[in-house]
This record gives structure tokens, C-alpha cells and sequence, in this order.
């Protein structure tokens, strides 16, 4: 008995955190389920498993995907971003180091999503507004928050790139 | 006073590092060799007899672990105050979403379909869906009334004030269930080993809650069951006694399939099967001066408890006496009552009792004042509990508390009167109407009345050969920042940099049992064992010749390393013991219902557009004191969150229920804030100190769920000058109580909105 009964693994090559790797997996397979279960990359969250939440949020050729709604044949060819590709060397990104700073993680369950989702951010826009930034995670729910502390890390974070850059 | 030096210092979050890298372990992240996967078989109706159970064709059953009643080889219940919840329904279902039959496979995909294969014929026993019916008790369903616990809370004498009462004034105020939304849902790993009996790990708040329900369960010594917490994505009072149902689930499949097995809800099993805020009706009669004083009254507060007793009789305790709010009543009589539904039992969240109860009691004010033509300010500064007045279980406030001040505070952050001038013009004309609305409100800190006592927490603190020093403690952290504020108090006390201290994990095997982490007790119960434990250290390296007085850090670390070639095992503990002087009847409910209280006002200005008829929250002051506040940073996230939460229990969350079974169990249509839903919420901290805390630290983590619902629905009164008394009030609500049966057009008029148009 299978999940997918009538359709055979494939062998999907993709590039995570900027490392090839081949998986074998059901083409229909959700994205998050190969990161988690296959490649071991669980700081990629289930919250709700119908992309409202955000937890499972990761980049995809630099667009913001929920990767619970993310078939694996799809991110064939990609490049994938999690929350472990981040930082670098053992230095926190940017992000990581204000979200720390300034009460961006509470439980921590929503944060390697809510970062992803502001790192996609300031890629586009490096001096987001309050409101942009806001609009932004708008797609990533938090209950702890209240995301006040979230907006002003990504704010303070923007800020420091700016001047870094 | 030597000034601190950790305590109220933003110190980093001790497991911020993993938090923010995504490497903390949460229990599905763990993987177990030869693990299984558990799912749960549930009642799809309210209440009946369980019949038969069929299981379907397709499947191939002999592949899977099939666990009944049948199996446990304990008592069957879930223990807890009443050992009336079965673990797994035997004959009867009192609630849909029951547990009935547990299954365990290695592909955790085939279960969902195994689980729809099962069916389950009933003979169906009618359904009891409100309070109301329940009251009515022409079906009974729990003991011999429907009655899960009562209080009667009674000061002074209620005769005579009726007739001196220049006004009797009277409301009916109702809130509804809300669901917690952690958004890591509800798991759990189990194994079981003969010799060592059984494990489980999880995200849960209570370690020892489930350490005793698995005994019970399974049958097993204290010391065959271990329960360890893994890092715990949200919990709010969701993961206080579930888990302990889920716990016993994986360990009853483990123990058959002598595998471990992960059981981990999805979003739509969490939200209909486990708990929620608890339904409330609180009905006020008060009798007032015409200038706003109050005489006394009768509130009456009933909770829907749900099909099992679970933690209802603690909700409602904390309801009552919460009921009265943060006034001083010559004379009341509060009348309390949990009864049983056949909803899913309702439990623990934020506020536990207390935002239902204050809900009503911050309406009930703007509607004595609205009685009598006095401005909701007016209303309350005349009742104002004041330092050497006693709350209605006549506990004498002993904090030197000014309420009116921090009303003064509160109205000036929020720019109170000029805005009310303003929307007073502005919502003349057009669509949107703005209002401003207050809540004052208090919440009382640690378990109530004797409940510390009872309790006996024990902390431990070790330190070690290299002068790192270790606490254990079975309180958990699940985003509050316990770990962060309790490495803290023992770093404080032991004059150390933050960095030396770390927090052991919850681990029965390895902490004591240091209560619950629930009520807002923490920091200022545990926290303060945590202080004299750590303190014990210091007193024994003292006293025992190694260390001066005073000491620095590496002075400290040659005196454990001495003492621990010494004496091996370097641990000092502390246990709870009840400060002098505290007075509390169980059976009257008299007394000193808490330890200390916070104190808060609360001020929200919204929109209401009469288009959408949705309410925006524009502005949100916070000012609350909480004693010392030891973490800036965490207190203050600690209120925008609960602030956060309460804005969503007074606009956005309903449980829209359908034959005892909740319709709308996903996030697609249960409703919780975005951050583009919330303004930026203004948190104001005043702060008197306390005697019972470590550092004069009261509770913090449930306050700010107390005052948003009943600030905003104020406020939107005060756009719109009609009543709303219950929550959620959502759009549709402002619709149909504006637009009614065909009057629009005259309300709209009323409103400032014209006809056909703006």
C-alpha cells in the first residue's frame, strides 16, 4: 500500500542552500516533507499544511513559496532556501541577529518562516516602510508577538544593511 | 540597595540562537529508530453508545497496531483533578472528537486513510449544545445536576442597598469559545521499555501533570515514567492538560507495538478534538449612587465546562473572583457555576477564567455610566479599589496601588479627551466612525487561595566544578523566556554573569517538581525558589570557609571546584512554604485569594466603517504594573502578544459550532490577526515592587488578555452608541444589530450616514 499508489519515485536534482542533491521521491510529495524527512532540514515548520501560516516558508529560486503547497517536481532544477542556509560560516545573518536582538522569536515555531519571508523582503526593498513591512509578513502568522517586535527587527535589520551596504 | 546587575537587563533569550537558526529540536523534528506513527480514532457525534466498530475493506489491517480500551492497563481516565475523562471511550461518547481507537504504522501516510476506513455504529443519546440546556436539566449528562462545580463568593449584606440605590443597573454580558493557535499543533513521542518503563517527549507546559496521568494510566511507578519537554512551539494554557491525553495515547500504542511512536495533530484534528477557552454568560445587577458609587450587586457567572470536568472548577474560580474587577464593592454576592455541555471539554487560556469574567465587568461599567450620564471615566474613579480596601473576597489590598494615577497616565498616552472631542465632529459625516473605549482591570498572580501550598513546589540549583551553575526546574519555557528570566534571578543571586548559568531541560528524571507553568506563576513562585536556592549555594561555599562575601566569578569557581572534590554533588533546593500571615477558606472563598496582583488600564481607539462594518483597532495603549519588571524586552513582548491575543477574542476568532462539533477547525476560517490586522501596540510599565517575587517581580504572562475585548468593544460603543455585549463581535454582529430588520436606513441616519449613500 502507498500513499501514491499508481505513480512511481522519481530522482528530483536540486540545489538547497546551495548544495546539489538528488532526492527520490513522489513527484506529488510536498517540499516540506522532502526538506524535513529526506534531506533532514527540519527548521522548516508545519503549522497548518494548507498555506495560510507561513511556518513552512522557504525561497525558491528567490520567491517566497509555502512549501507545503510545493510539489517536489517542482523544485526541480530549483534553488531552495531554508532557514539553515541563512547563516554563514557560523555568523547569523543580518536578520537572525535582530530578530535576537529585538524579541523577534518568542516560541521560535514561526520565526525560520517569518525570517525567510523578510529576507525576501529587503531583497526587493531595502528601506521598507512600517507598513510594507507589516504587509509583507502578512502572510506568515505569529501568536506570540503581537509582531510588533518582529516589524521593528526587520525595520532595525534593513536599517543596518543599509549602512553596511 | 546594591543595584542589579542582570535583573532588568534585556539579556539575550537563552535559546534565541537555535530559535533564530531553526535548529531547536520540537518533538516532530525528533526521529526515533524504528519509530511508528500514531493516529486517533474520534467520535463523530456529540453523545451516544458506542455500538459496534467496523473496520473496512481496502485496508490491511494486520499491518497496523490497533490500540482500545481494552488495552490499558491502568485505570482508564486521563488524571487530573476528577478522574472522570476516559483516555479512550469504552461504551459512551460524551463529546464529538472523543478518542475511541488509537492506530500506529511505520508510513505515517497510510494512517489517514486507515483511520476514515473505521466505522463506528452508535446509538445516539441526545445532545446537550448550550449552557442553557444544560441548566434546564431535562437531559443529564454530568452527576445529578449538569453541575461540574459551584462558588458563592458574599461580602457584606446585598439587603437594603436595592432600596437606597438611586439606579439598579443590568446587563447580561457572553464571550466564546477561542482557540489557542500555537502554531506548532499538539505531539508527542512515547516509548516504552520493560525494564525502564515508559518515555514520552513533547510539547507541553506540564511535565508532572502528564508524569502523573501516565502512572494512573498505565499502571506504573513513579519511577517507570519519565517526561521530557521538548522546545514547545506556543502553548497559552493549550498544552497545560491535553498533553497528557496524547501523552497516554503514543504511550498505549508504544507499549503494545514495543516501538516508540510519534503521534503529531494536524491543524484540523488540533483544533476540533483539543481545548478552548472556556463559553461564559455573566449577568450583573447593581445597585449605584447617582453620582456612579457602586453599593453593592449580584453577579452571576456561568461557564460551559464541556463534556469532563477536567480544569474547569480552577477556570472558574479564577473567573469569580477576578468577577468584580479591579472596584470595591461594599456588599456583593457572586454566584459561580461551571456546567457540563457536550462540547469538547473546554481548558486552559490566557486569562483562564478571568478575560470572560472581566469582559463583563469593564461592559457592565460603560452601562452604569451610560445609566446614570456619567462619562466611563467618572464611573470608575469612584469605585477604585484603594490601598487598605478589600477586594470582594476581602483581601486587603496592601500595595500602595493608585489606580486613578495610572487612569490619569493611560488617558494622557492616548490623547483620551481630545480625540473623543474630535470623533465627536468626525463622526458626524461619513462612513467611519471612531471611538475610544477603557479597561481597568488586575490579575492576580500564582495559584489561588491555598493552591501555592498545595503545590509545594521544590526548585533545585547546581553548580558545578568549573562555576557554571545549573537550575532544575520542571517550568517550561514555550516563548515567555523562562529559561532567559530564571537564569537571571540565579545569576543575580549569585552575583554571576548570565553566561555562567543554563537551565537543565524538563525532564522528570532530572528536575523537580517545581509546579505547573500556568497562572502567571513563574517568575514570581518559582522565580523566588530559584533565588533562595541559588542563595543556598552562595551560603554553603560561605559558610563552609571557600568563599568570602564577596566574591568574583572566578573566586566562586575555585570555591565549587573545591567543594565539589569535596563533596561530590554540588545541588541546594528550595521548597514553597506560604508566607506568614496568609489567610485563605477554602469553603467560604475568603480571604487572600492571591499573592499579589498586577494592575492594569487599557485604553483602544477604533474605526468602524459602516460599508464593511469592520472595526479596526487604530491605536492601543497598554499601561500595566507588574512590580519589577525583571526583562524589558520579554515583558513587553509578553504584552503586545497578550494584547495581540485579546484583540483577535474581541474581533476576529469564533468557533462556529454545528451539533457539538466545531465547523471551522482551520486557519482558513478561524480567523487570527495578522500582523497587517494589528496597530502597533504602546506597552507602558509602572512599577511598585512586591514583596513575594524574586526582585519584586509579580506575573505578567495572562494580564494583557484581560482587557482588550472589553477596551475595544467600549470603543466601538462609543463609535456607534449602540450595545454590544458579547465577543467575538464581528462584522456580520455590527451588521445585523445596525441594519436589524429593515430599520438601516433610520440607524444610518442616526449614525451620520446618509441614505443612498455618503
Amino acid at each position: 500500500m502507498d500513499r501514491f499508489p499508481h505513480v512511481a519515485k522519481i530522482q528530483i536534482p536540486f540545489i538547497v542552500n546551495g548544495k546539489n542533491v538528488t532526492v527520490q521521491a513522489y513527484p506529488m510529495e510536498r517540499l516540506l516533507d522532502v526538506l524535513r524527512k529526506q534531506l533532514q532540514l527540519t527548521g522548516t515548520k508545519e503549522g497548518c499544511g494548507e498555506g495560510e501560516c507561513g511556518s513552512c516558508s522557504v525561497l525558491m529560486d528567490g520567491i517566497l513559496v509555502n512549501s507545503c503547497l510545493v510539489p517536489a517536481l517542482q523544485a526541480s532544477g530549483c534553488h531552495v532556501l531554508t532557514i539553515e542556509g541563512l547563516a554563514s560560516q557560523g555568523k547569523f545573518h543580518i536578520l537572525q541577529e535582530a530578530f535576537q536582538e529585538f524579541g523577534g522569536a518568542q516560541c521560535g515555531i514561526c520565526t525560520p518562516g517569518m525570517i525567510l519571508a523578510a529576507v525576501h523582503l529587503l531583497e526587493r526593498k531595502s528601506e521598507p516602510t512600517m507598513d510594507e513591512i507589516r504587509e509583507a509578513l502578512s502572510g506568515n502568522l505569529c501568536r506570540c508577538t503581537g509582531y510588533s517586535q518582529i516589524v521593528e527587527a526587520v525595520a532595525e535589520a534593513a536599517r543596518r544593511r543599509c549602512k553596511t551596504a | 540597595m546594591v543595584p542589579h546587575s542582570v535583573v532588568g537587563k534585556s539579556v539575550p533569550r537563552k535559546e534565541g540562537r537555535e530559535k533564530v537558526t531553526g535548529a531547536s529540536q520540537y518533538v516532530d523534528d525528533m526521529v526515533l529508530p524504528g519509530m511508528l506513527f500514531g493516529a486517533t480514532v474520534r467520535s463523530r457525534i456529540p453523545r451516544g453508545r458506542i455500538r459496534k466498530i467496523n473496520f473496512g475493506t481496502g485496508i490491511n489491517w494486520n499491518e497496523f497496531v490497533i490500540v482500545s480500551a481494552a488495552d490499558i492497563p491502568g485505570k482508564n481516565c486521563i488524571s487530573l483533578i476528577a478522574d472522570d475523562q476516559p483516555c479512550l471511550a469504552h461504551d459512551l461518547v460524551n463529546h464529538c472528537e472523543e478518542p475511541i481507537l488509537l492506530l500506529a504504522h511505520s508510513d505515517r501516510y497510510l494512517l489517514p486513510e486507515a483511520v476514515e476506513a473505521i466505522s463506528i455504529d452508535y446509538d445516539p443519546l441526545p445532545a446537550v449544545l448550550t449552557m442553557e440546556q444544560s441548566e434546564r436539566c431535562s437531559e443529564i449528562i454530568w452527576g445529578q445536576d449538569n453541575v461540574f462545580k459551584t462558588y458563592i463568593i458574599e461580602k457584606g449584606k446585598l439587603d437594603g442597598i436595592w432600596a437606597q440605590a438611586d439606579s439598579i443597573v443590568e446587563g447580561e454580558y457572553t464571550t466564546g469559545a477561542q482557540e489557542q493557535l500555537y502554531i506548532e499543533t499538539n505531539g508527542m513521542i512515547a516509548a516504552f521499555d520493560p525494564a525502564k518503563g515508559v518515555t514520552v517527549w513533547g510539547s507541553l507546559q506540564c511535565p508532572y501533570y502528564i508524569h502523573k496521568a501516565l502512572m494512573t494510566l498505565c499502571g506504573l511507578p513513579a519511577e517507570k515514567v519519565r517526561v521530557v519537554q521538548m522546545e514547545t512551539g506556543g502553548a497559552f494554557g493549550g498544552k497545560e492538560e491535553y498533553p497528557s491525553m496524547i501523552a497516554g495515547h503514543a504511550a498505549l500504542l508504544a507499549m503494545k507495538a514495543g516501538k516508540p511512536v510519534k503521534i503529531i495533530y494536524d491543524r484540523l484534528e488540533d483544533m476540533t478534538a483539543t481545548t478552548k477557552r472556556h463559553p461564559s454568560r455573566t449577568r450583573h445587577r447593581t445597585a449605584v449612587t447617582r453620582s456612579g458609587k457602586i453599593l453593592g450587586g449580584e453577579i452571576d457567572f456561568t461557564i460551559d465546562g464541556g463534556a469532563y470536568l477536567t480544569l474547569s472548577p480552577v477556570v472558574l474560580s479564577r473567573g469569580a473572583i477576578h468577577a468584580g474587577g479591579p472596584y470595591f464593592w461594599p456588599s456583593v454576592r457572586i454566584s459561580a457555576k461551571a456546567v457540563a455541555t457536550s462540547a469538547p471539554p473546554h481548558g486552559a487560556f490566557r486569562g483562564f477564567g478571568a478575560p470572560q469574567s472581566l469582559f463583563a465587568m469593564e461592559r457592565h461599567m460603560d452601562r452604569i455610566a451610560q445609566t446614570l450620564g456619567i462619562s466611563p471615566i467618572e464611573v470608575r474613579r469612584q469605585n477604585f479599589l484603594q490601598p487598605g480596601q478589600a477586594t470582594t473576597t476581602e483581601q486587603v489590598i496592601r500595595e500602595s496601588i493608585d489606580l486613578n494615577k495610572m487612569l490619569d497616565r493611560a488617558l494622557e498616552l492616548s490623547d483620551y479627551d481630545s480625540k473623543k472631542r474630535k470623533f465627536e465632529i468626525q463622526n458626524l459625516k461619513g462612513p467611519i466612525k471612531k471611538g475610544m473605549g477603557i479597561a481597568a482591570f488586575l490579575h492576580g498572580a500564582g495559584f489561588t487561595g491555598s493552591g501555592e501550598r498545595y503545590l509545594g513546589s521544590v526548585v533545585g540549583v547546581e553548580a558545578s566544578a568549573d562555576g557554571t551553575v545549573r537550575v532544575l526546574v520542571s517550568s517550561t519555557e514555550f516563548g515567555q523566556g523562562t529559561k532567559t528570566v530564571l537564569s537571571q534571578i540565579a545569576a543575580e543571586a549569585l552575583t554571576l554573569p548570565f553566561e555562567n548559568v543554563s537551565m537543565a531541560q524538563p525532564d522528570t528524571q532530572e528536575v523537580p517538581n517545581s509546579g505547573p507553568t500556568v497562572a502567571s506563576r513563574t517568575v514570581m513562585v518559582v522565580g523566588n525558589l530559584v533565588q533562595s536556592a541559588a542563595l543556598g549555594i552562595r551560603q554553603t561555599l560561605i559558610s563552609s570557609g571557600l568563599l568570602r562575601e564577596d566574591y568574583s566569578p572566578d573566586e566562586f569557581q575555585a570555591a565549587c571546584k573545591a567543594y565539589v572534590a569535596k563533596h561530590g554533588q554540588f545541588r541546594s533546593w528550595s521548597r514553597y512554604e506560604a508566607p506568614s500571615g496568609i489567610f485563605w477558606d477554602d469553603e467560604k472563598y475568603r480571604g487572600e485569594a492571591y499573592a499579589a496582583f498586577a494592575w492594569a488600564v487599557y485604553v483602544a481607539e477604533v474605526s468602524v466603517d459602516l460599508e464593511t462594518y469592520s472595526v479596526s483597532v487604530d491605536d492601543f495603549v497598554a499601561l500595566q504594573e507588574v512590580g519589577k519588571v525583571l526583562h524589558p524586552l520579554l515583558a513587553r513582548g509578553q504584552i503586545i502578544g497578550g494584547v495581540a491575543q485579546g484583540i483577535g477574542f474581541a474581533l476576529y476568532e469564533k468557533v462556529v459550532w454545528q451539533n457539538g462539533r466545531m465547523q471551522n477547525g482551520q486557519m482558513t476560517n478561524y480567523i487570527m490577526p495578522t500582523s497587517q490586522d494589528l496597530p502597533a501596540i504602546r506597552v507602558y510599565f509602572e512599577e511598585l515592587g512586591n514583596i513575594h517575587g524574586a526582585y519584586g517581580a509579580k506575573g505578567i504572562g495572562e494580564l494583557p488578555m484581560d482587557g482588550p475585548a472589553p477596551a475595544i468593544v467600549n470603543a466601538v460603543e462609543d463609535a456607534l452608541r449602540v450595545h454590544f455585549d458579547s465577543v467575538p463581535l464581528l462584522p456580520e454582529d455590527i451588521m445585523s444589530a445596525l441594519d436589524g430588520d429593515g430599520t438601516a436606513g433610520d440607524l444610518h441616519r442616526d449614525l451620520g450616514v446618509a441614505s443612498g449613500g455618503r
